[in-house]
């Protein structure tokens, strides 16, 4: 039964697919950025700011986020189940469906077609075109398990079937709609209501594209690129537990202070300083793996991508806690502090643990060795200096403008008119776009690694499967 | 949890669903069925099909992206913007509109703040207003015309939820008929707020005199905190400008003559133009004046005032001397 092959191609088609709707995204988060302080960039009526920025956070939710998450989960849940994919034909499929979703989704919002709730803009249509394609992945991802050879689930399975199951529930409640015409739908609820389901949703999408899934590609590939085993097995446990139970109870801390309900509100608020603790878990646990030996920082290029995403999760998850505060989020929220809060998490923890991933996995299908670690290292410094230069300008505008906003004088009348406080983010804006092209170039170093590394090894085919493969390290 | 579940995925894929449901079912669905989740203002009008033709636009245009809806309830906020939203005044909004980011400042009291052809103008050009605004120019959507049985649809739609809707259903041709994109946005934008009473200003004793007239430092400091805040609207040499605000170095006051004193400028430049009723003139039907209130301190008010005057004695003296000018 050791003879099987996995099903390389369709992996690495999700990588690459990922990889190139990340550029596509990416580039338009530099167009965007532009237009911020140089209006005339905007080109009616389809390169408009209002139409891209969605389109800037669905390419890369979606397509970089969503790309990356089939081919890498679907890669982890074969290499855990010790046996190639239930439904290879499926997966190919998905692929291809995944592709024409994503191209068709940029496309729609540029055109104007949008449901306007936050990571949940795209209409009908595409909604079920995305229900067919997380079907198609459900169905490999438990079937695979189900049918697996190893008895025992490793941790990175466990966040792999939450992301299943809670992505399913969150999509589909959210985008239940009254559909007017092919390209235009109303939200089936209204008003507090409707902000109420959206922002249960836009939190926790966050928490289930972007926590759960990298977190399962960090618990395996950082002892599989290491060598090291996962600190605390019962850590793991309790964290796993915990963060699926909490995140969902900590939708209204984007709602601070609006007109919802009062008790929902501080609902969401004590769910939320709770979930410093979950979140710490994996990051102690991650601290402690590597603490069994350092000097893989320096001898393996690829543990530093681990250690700097779990640092930035870590830093992610003492911010989001604190923003959701009454007396900080008086101060913070609308202004620019939170995209600095978001490219963290995105730029630093996403894509960090993202491309250490592909880093690890395009070698081995390809039987082969990185093209250049040098040139991980270029992407590394960039993508770092990047992130944090994006992080900390949007940090110091944000905070400036919060307190202009409420800055009044001895008899109650306002100090400044809102242009006054808008004018005083453009220079922090043009740094964002210098800091977008450290992070872009950074990037494009990544991309050249990799098809280099895919051209110099050997062509592809399933790579033979060894016996059982176990936990990574038990 | 004990070890048995790691073992067993169906069970254990059940245990995560039932967990991810918890604080669905308490955060998100519960709360539906109570009554606090779905109040509605007696004052809230459902929208027109010019009204709901402008939401649609500013949906697709993604104006959500920059532009919140929401007033917090601070005081610096409602100094700013007007009262607090209430949970009450979006009961007819498939989706809430509140937004995450306020790159452009928040509309939720936009309507009847300033009049239409301000914002047709503003629409066209922010940067003719705000030379440092970082807000697209909308003119294309000027001569894009509204297409009736799309609004028919959406108005359709909608009545499934809010059967109310269907009595206007028979109007739309005659409600969109000559009207195009940029007339429904400008109509949309004027719904904005209207199911909460504007906070009236309080009755001003018409006859207070103004404490810094003449004093060259205040007209100085007048001329500027006009050009900053109000030529906008009445233009540089406060002359008016057609369409968007009348002038105010004429005889005429709120459309009517004579000349009202300096107490009556104080009252309309702090309350705006919800302070015509303590004038007892009509002006324009629409309105239009920005209550400044909030913004400006009492002494700035007056300093403007003082400059005014200093500008119509220029302007008078300038008609004096040449009279076949003006009087042909
Ligand atoms: C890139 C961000 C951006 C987008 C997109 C945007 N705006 Fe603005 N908007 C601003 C900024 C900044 C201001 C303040 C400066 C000004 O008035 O131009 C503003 C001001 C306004 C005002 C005046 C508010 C007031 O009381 O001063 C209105 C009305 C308005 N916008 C409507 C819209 C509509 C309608 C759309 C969509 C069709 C839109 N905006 C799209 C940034 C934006
Ligand atoms: C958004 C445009 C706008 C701005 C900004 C604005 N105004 Fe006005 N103003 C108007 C409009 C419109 C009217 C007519 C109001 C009405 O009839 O209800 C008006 C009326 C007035 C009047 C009544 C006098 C008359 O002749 O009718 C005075 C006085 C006035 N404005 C002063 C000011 C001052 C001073 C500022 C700056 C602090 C200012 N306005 C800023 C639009 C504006
Ligand atoms: C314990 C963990 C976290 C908590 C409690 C948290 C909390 C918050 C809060 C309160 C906000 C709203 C800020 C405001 O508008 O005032 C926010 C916004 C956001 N957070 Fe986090 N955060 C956490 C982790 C993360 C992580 C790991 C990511 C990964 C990328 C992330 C991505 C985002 C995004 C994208 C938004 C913007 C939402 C929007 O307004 O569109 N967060 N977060
Ligand atoms: C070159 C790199 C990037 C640039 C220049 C960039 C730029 C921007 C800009 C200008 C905004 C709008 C901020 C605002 O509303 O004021 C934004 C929002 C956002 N970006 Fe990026 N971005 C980049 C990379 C990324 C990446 C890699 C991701 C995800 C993987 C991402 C996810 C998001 C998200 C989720 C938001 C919405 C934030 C919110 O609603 O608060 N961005 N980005």
């Amino acid at each position: 039964m050791n003879d099987y092959r996995y099903d390389n191609r369709t992996i690495q088609g999700f990588i690459l697919s990922a990889m190139a709707w990340g550029v596509v995204g990416i580039l338009i988060g530099l167009l965007i950025s532009v237009q911020l302080w140089a209006p005339a960039a905007n080109f009616a009526p389809y390169l408009t700011y209002g139409r891209l920025r969605p389109a800037h956070t669905n390419g890369l939710a979606l397509g970089l986020g969503g790309g990356a998450i089939f081919g890498l989960c679907l890669y982890i849940v074969m290499r855990l189940s010790g046996r190639p994919l239930l439904f290879p034909r499926l997966a190919r499929a998905q692929l291809w469906l995944f592709n024409v979703t994503i191209a068709a989704a940029v496309l729609s919002l540029l055109a104007g077609y949008t449901q306007s709730n936050e990571y949940a803009e795209l209409e009908w249509p595409l909604d079920l075109a995305v229900v067919v394609l997380w079907v198609m992945f459900a169905a490999n991802v438990f079937g695979t398990i189900a049918r697996r050879r190893e008895p025992q689930m490793y941790v990175a399975l466990w966040y792999v079937i939450g992301t299943v199951i809670a992505v399913a529930i969150l999509w589909i409640v959210n985008n239940l709609s009254i559909p007017a015409g092919l390209t235009k739908s109303y939200h089936l609820f209204s008003g507090v209501n409707s902000a109420n389901v959206e922002w249960w949703y836009g939190h926790n999408i966050v928490g289930f594209f972007f926590t759960t899934p990298i977190l399962a590609m960090f618990y395996y590939f950082l002892p599989k690129s290491t060598g090291l085993p996962i600190f605390s097995h019962r850590l793991s446990i309790l964290s796993f537990w915990s963060l699926v139970f909490g995140y969902l109870w900590t939708g209204a801390h984007h709602l601070v202070y609006s007109p919802l309900p009062d008790w929902l509100q501080t609902l969401g608020i004590v769910f939320t300083l709770f979930l410093i603790a979950p979140s710490w878990g994996s990051v102690v646990n991650g601290y402690y793996t590597v603490g069994a030996d350092w000097s893989k920082m320096r001898s393996n290029y690829l543990t530093k991508f681990f250690v700097i995403g779990i640092t930035f999760y870590g830093l992610q998850t003492v911010q989001g806690p604190t923003q959701a505060l009454r007396v900080v989020s008086q101060l913070v929220h609308f202004t620019d502090w939170v995209p600095g809060h978001v490219h963290m998490g995105t730029m630093g923890w996403v894509t960090m643990v993202v491309t250490g991933s592909i880093y690890y996995v395009i070698p081995r299908i390809h039987g082969t060795t990185i093209y250049s670690e040098r040139i991980a290292d270029v992407h590394f410094w960039l993508v770092l200096v990047g992130q944090l230069l994006f992080s900390v300008t949007m940090w110091i505008t944000g905070i400036q403008q919060g307190a202009m906003w409420k800055a009044t004088n001895a008899d109650g009348t306002l100090k400044y008119t809102f242009v006054e406080t808008l004018a005083k983010n453009y220079p922090y804006w043009h740094t964002r776009t210098l800091a977008g092209l450290v992070f872009a170039v950074g990037m494009l170093f990544f991309v050249y690694n990799v098809l280099m590394t895919i051209r110099k090894g050997r062509a592809l085919e399933g790579s033979p499967g060894s016996s059982p493969a176990a936990a990574p390290v038990a | 949890m004990s070890g048995w579940i790691y073992r067993k995925s169906f069970a254990f894929a059940v245990a995560t669903t039932v967990v991810v449901l918890a604080g669905s079912i308490a955060t998100m669905a519960y709360p539906m069925l109570r009554a606090d989740m779905h109040p509605r203002l007696e004052a809230l009008k459902p929208p027109t099909p010019l009204q709901l033709a402008g939401r649609d636009v500013y949906q697709r245009e993604g104006c959500v992206g920059c532009h919140t809806q929401t007033v917090r309830p601070l005081p610096s906020e409602v100094a700013r913007y007007g009262d607090y939203s209430k949970a009450g005044e979006f009961y007819y909004e498939h989706p809430f509109l509140w937004g995450s980011k306020r790159t452009g400042p928040d509309l939720a009291r936009e309507g009847g703040k300033r009049p239409d052809g301000w914002h047709r103008r503003h629409l066209e050009n922010p940067q003719s207003f705000f030379a440092r605004s970082n807000m697209p120019s909308y003119a294309w959507l000027a001569g894009r015309p509204l297409d009736p049985a799309e609004v028919t649809d959406h108005l359709n739609a909608l009545a499934l939820v809010h059967p109310e809707l269907r009595t206007e259903l028979a109007a739309v041709r005659v409600a969109l008929a000559g009207k195009d994109e940029m007339d429904a946005v400008v109509a949309y934008l004027q719904t904005l707020g209207a199911a909460v009473p504007r906070q009236s200003p309080r009755a001003a004793d018409l006859s207070i005199p103004n404490p810094v007239a003449n004093d060259p430092t205040a007209i100085a400091r007048g001329k500027q905190l006009f050009a900053d805040n109000c030529a906008v609207c009445h233009g540089d040499e406060a002359g008016g400008q057609e369409g968007v605000a009348p002038s105010l170095v004429d005889d005429v006051f709120l459309g009517q003559r004579p000349d009202l004193p300096d107490a009556a400028y104080f009252a309309m430049i702090s309350g705006g133009s919800d302070a015509k009723p303590i004038e007892g003139r009509k002006g324009q039907p629409d309105g239009g004046m920005a209550a400044f209130g909030s913004q400006l301190p009492q002494k700035d008010i007056w300093s403007i005032i003082a400059w005014i005057r200093a500008e119509k004695a220029h302007e008078a003296a300038e008609g004096a001397k040449a009279p076949a000018a003006d009087h042909r």
